[in-house]
């Protein structure tokens, strides 16, 4: 009888730790899944920048400071990208935020520029593809708090410290620089 | 309730301001703040509720289906062939009830894989492509990655009506529809908060349960016509053979079943959605993190004259954003009736500006 309901207790323990493990497992892989997501959105914001660099050109050669000022920050931020460093990334992604910005601003001064159909649909892509990186940030950023929830809170903090679940980073734009972008909105 | 005056929604905070604001949300501390949803609920705990009410529905199908054919086929025994015991009723009873059960499960089944189809069709709405509408497509997939789900698909309802429903048996298999009426009216921050509410029916796993909802009450609608034409042709001569009480009891089962049962249905089908456009609304916030967009867009479906869409009809009106058939809605937004399927659109506006401070 007393083995009975000692095995009974080890069967419901095992069942309990396996339930704990699986949702540790879920929300990381839910993290990483989102994780990618970001990067195939920067990916596709550094594909449209040489094309949107050639139109912009195409009206106003001479502001040469701010084309090269968003070639360079696109270089940088491709250099990076592929590595895991959250926080240099993140830093580097902010100022090509605020580049571009800078770029969609100076626009404003040339009408037949803001007349071209090719820079309307690119104005809207990138509009697009700000906007997904940010959709991208929050929902991986919500995973990671649902991820690091569960990973520090008792007592699935156990599970995670013995089979080593390890820290995700928050992708967090603290540079100044990010902030102060204009958010740019062509509705 | 904080009823915005003159039913106008104040102009949300310039753009640059809510960037800043976006940016602020994301940090970790902020995230407790940018619940949208009421007390400790998520989205996680809506989806494990519409998977179990879902489930339940099917089997609540099965058992509804199976009384309903038992008690029509019994009926039509007792008039038909002038069956008079239990005893006689029992075997038509017992066919009638497998017969149902088998044609419930197979339009269960059809309506797992053809449902959204058919509604889509149903309510004449087109797919549109990328090249066409670039700036839909691209609010849309927005939407997706801020729900972290595949791309829905999207189509157009040819319609001057203001209005927009989404389908699909899940996630993977969603459709998103929008009038061109609306499609037209909105900015893009209000075209982002419709799309976000769509979403969130997507996201909450709404579209499973409202599409077998749909399906459910074309059944019980039908059996119950079905009834009234027996009824109604039966032999009448028959009827009045030493009468047995077990037709009589049959006949009472019967007609209540036939009064009854649709207007069940309904009242069943409008409680849950109301709750589910609430939650979807909140749901939309926690995407965006912009309840105003939203609420704008709201304000125009309020005061829009010709909200009605011609295409929908009693069983799928749950699905749309806003009631797409009953007339001089304004009127009756303050009603909040066990009937209606949907909140008032200014008590909806309210609870989405109460979120934004």
């Amino acid at each position: 009888m007393v083995w009975l309901i000692v095995a009974g207790v080890f069967v419901v323990l095992v069942l309990v730790v396996m339930s704990m493990y699986n949702t540790l497992v879920r929300r990381r892989i839910d993290t990483d899944n989102a994780w990618s997501q970001i990067d195939v959105q920067l990916k596709r914001r550094y594909d449209l920048i040489p094309n949107l660099v050639e139109t912009v050109k195409g009206y106003a050669s001479h502001e040469r400071d701010t084309l090269e000022a968003v070639i360079a920050a696109r270089s940088k931020a491709v250099d990076l990208s592929g590595g895991r460093n959250v926080a240099q990334r993140a830093e580097a992604e902010g100022v090509l935020s605020q580049t571009l910005g800078r770029l969609f601003a100076l626009a404003e001064a040339y009408p037949e520029l803001k007349a071209n159909t090719n820079f309307m649909k690119l104005q809207e892509e990138l509009t697009s593809t700000e906007n997904r990186i940010g959709f991208a940030r929050q929902h991986y950023n919500d995973s990671v708090a649902r991820y690091e929830e569960s990973r520090q809170a008792f007592p699935t903090n156990l599970i995670a410290g013995a089979f080593n679940f390890e820290k995700r980073d928050y992708f967090n734009i603290t540079s100044a620089a990010e902030r102060e972008a204009p958010k740019v909105s062509f509705s | 309730m904080n009823e915005p005056a003159g039913g106008k929604v104040p102009p949300p905070p310039a753009r640059k301001e809510r960037a800043g604001l976006d940016a602020a949300m994301a940090e970790p501390g902020m995230r407790a703040r940018i619940s949208a949803y009421p007390g400790n609920l998520t989205y996680l705990d809506l989806i494990a509720r519409n998977k179990r009410a879902s489930a339940l529905l099917m089997v609540l199908m099965g058992v509804l289906a199976a009384l309903t054919g038992c008690v029509f086929s019994a009926a039509i025994a007792a008039y038909g062939m002038g069956a008079q015991t239990l005893e006689a009723l029992l075997p038509s009873a017992i066919l009638g009830a497998l017969a149902a059960l088998v044609v419930a499960i197979g339009l269960g089944m059809w309506s797992w894989y053809q449902g959204a189809s058919a509604i889509l069709s149903m309510s004449g709405a087109k797919p549109i492509t990328r090249e066409v509408d670039l700036e839909l497509h691209n609010v849309v997939e927005e939407m997706a990655i801020a729900a972290g789900l595949p791309m829905p698909r999207v189509y157009l309802i040819h319609d001057t009506a203001l209005n927009a429903f989404a389908t699909g048996r899940d996630p993977q298999h969603a459709a998103i529809a929008i009038t061109l009426g609306l499609r037209q009216k909105l900015t893009r921050d209000e075209l982002q908060g419709v799309i976000a509410h769509e979403m969130a029916h997507v996201r909450h796993l709404d579209i499973r349960f409202a599409m077998l909802m749909a399906t459910m009450v074309g059944l019980i609608v039908f059996a119950s016509d079905a009834f009234w034409r027996i009824i109604r042709y039966a032999p009448s001569g028959k009827r009045n053979k030493n009468g047995g009480g077990a037709v009589l009891v049959l006949l009472v089962i019967a007609i209540l079943l036939a009064i009854v049962a649709p207007i069940l249905a309904h009242v069943i089908q409008m409680a849950y959605s109301r709750e589910r456009e609430y939650l979807a609304d909140a749901g939309a916030v926690e995407l965006t993190r912009n309840p105003y967009g939203l609420a704008s867009a709201l304000q125009k479906l309020a005061d829009d004259d010709d909200p009605l869409v011609d295409t929908a009809n009693r069983g799928t009106a749950h699905m749309y954003i806003v009631n797409p058939l009953r007339k001089m809605r304004k009127s009756h937004q303050q009603i909040n009736s066990i009937f209606s399927s949907h909140p008032p659109v200014q008590e909806r506006i309210a609870r989405l500006l109460a979120l934004a401070r």
